[in-house]
């Protein structure tokens, strides 16, 4: 048994947890898994071929009466936690984050602790990301519509972005309010570019980076360069950095009256 | 098209706060300065209530050009609402942007209820630039007609 299986099933045999969540091999790549007993845990397997954000499941309401769980996590999943946390939906101190360092595993409690892993272990954008967005901005504004209209004209309105995004958790999400109907709910260029518009500036600081949504989409839109390019929009601005569970406040939630930009007159 | 863009007469929805830019507007009208007939004002309580929705509604109903409009910072009836404002306006203006949609044809402004003459100039100018750039054809164009009669 690995280390991390080890770790997990004690913390379930002990009760300290009554669930971890996360991920073993399945046919086709990595799946998330379950753990109620200690014997669950035999298989889970933590790697860079990990890329579902489980951090997810954290707030589903299935999850509740499971005391207290604990996740294995990337990066992406601790600063999904540490997000979420902030945003008041996970109880600091109720979410166990395993993570491993090289080969040992490491058991954070609190979201400092996790604060200062993640510190210490910046993620910067992958040189692609890089390369594809300094591109898309280096063409005309003509030809960016039409990059993104081709792009959202294939949208087939599944909503699998929203599904696999740990930080979409309303329980009510404005495209299925329908009075009035801000969206229309079938897949069209229009629609589909509104539906992008509004689930990427209700995640306007908030983002993780995760890229769950952009893996997610089966039709392959590149949904991350908007996010990737919304948070580098706001550190511009405001300084803050996207995902980092700023406790000051939302970006959109919150302001400072010398607030700088150079479009209103 | 057939129109030349001397003859284009742009529509432009002015979305405004009614303790500053909607007094100032009104000042502007009994001061009985003329100013360019483009433009329909919609009232709202606060710039911090206009969601960034309505600006997508209003191209997608056919508007060339959009004004946005309140009080000047730190004169909020609501203390904050333009602050707050402001800062979606920021993160939004970055993300049309990056999509490909014109935000040359947004116009933000800060105009207060003292401020007649300053909405008369904004609207007259609001108005040459959109002529200019002229109708806004590319966003209508993926309001199909589709979407347009099962709207009815
Ligand atoms: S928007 Fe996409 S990249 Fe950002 S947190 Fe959600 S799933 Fe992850
Ligand atoms: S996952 Fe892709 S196809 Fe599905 S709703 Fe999101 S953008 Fe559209």
């Amino acid at each position: 048994m690995s280390k991390l299986s080890e770790k997990a099933a004690a913390l379930l045999s002990e009760g300290t947890v009554g669930l971890v969540i996360g991920y073993e091999q399945g046919t086709h790549g990595t799946r998330p898994k379950f753990c109620r007993k200690a014997e669950d845990a035999a298989t889970l397997i933590l790697n860079d071929k990990c890329l579902n954000n489980i951090g997810g499941y954290l707030t589903k309401p299935e999850l509740i009466g499971s005391g207290k769980v604990a996740v294995t996590a990337t990066l992406a999943v601790m600063r999904t936690v540490v997000q979420l946390t902030a945003e008041h939906q996970l109880t600091d101190g109720n979410v166990i984050v395993l993570a491993l360092d090289g080969d040992e595993v490491l058991q954070m409690a609190s979201i400092d602790e996790i604060k200062k892993w993640l510190a210490a272990h910046p993620e910067d954008l992958s040189d692609e990301n890089k390369a594809l967005l300094s591109k898309l901005k280096a063409l005309s504004r003509e030809e960016r519509w039409n990059f993104w209209i081709n792009e959202m004209n294939k949208c087939i309105k599944c909503y699998a972005c929203r599904a696999s995004c740990p930080l979409c958790y309303c329980n009510r999400c404005i495209v299925e309010v329908n009075c009035p109907q801000w969206i229309k709910p079938w897949a069209a260029p229009l629609s589909n570019m509104e539906w992008q518009i509004n689930r990427v500036m209700h995640m306007a600081g908030r983002c993780v980076g995760c890229g769950a949504c952009d893996r997610a989409c089966p039709v392959h839109i590149p949904l991350r360069l908007l996010t990737i390019s919304m948070a580098g929009d706001i550190k511009e601005a405001f300084g803050v950095a996207s995902g980092t569970g700023n406790i000051d406040g939302n970006v959109l939630s919150s302001f400072k009256p010398d607030d700088k930009e150079n479009f209103i007159h | 098209m057939s129109e030349t863009n001397q003859e284009f007469e742009p529509r432009i929805v002015a979305f405004v706060c009614n303790w500053c830019t909607y007094a100032g507007a009104d000042l502007a009208g009994t001061s009985r300065l003329k100013y360019a007939t483009n433009v329909k004002i919609v009232r709202f309580p606060c710039t911090g209530r206009i969601d960034f929705m309505l600006l997508l509604k209003a191209f997608e109903e056919g508007a060339d050009g959009i004004i946005v409009s309140g009080c000047h910072p730190n004169d909020c009836h609501y203390t904050s609402g333009n602050f707050h404002a402001r800062r979606r306006w920021t993160v939004f203006r970055g993300l049309l942007d990056f999509m490909g949609i014109d935000v040359r044809r947004i116009h933000f402004t800060w105009v207060s209820a003292a401020e007649g003459a300053k909405w008369a100039d904004i609207v007259n100018e609001t108005v040459a630039d959109i002529r200019a750039l002229g109708p806004y054809d590319e966003y209508k164009s993926i309001a199909s007609n589709f979407e347009k009669e099962a709207a009815k």
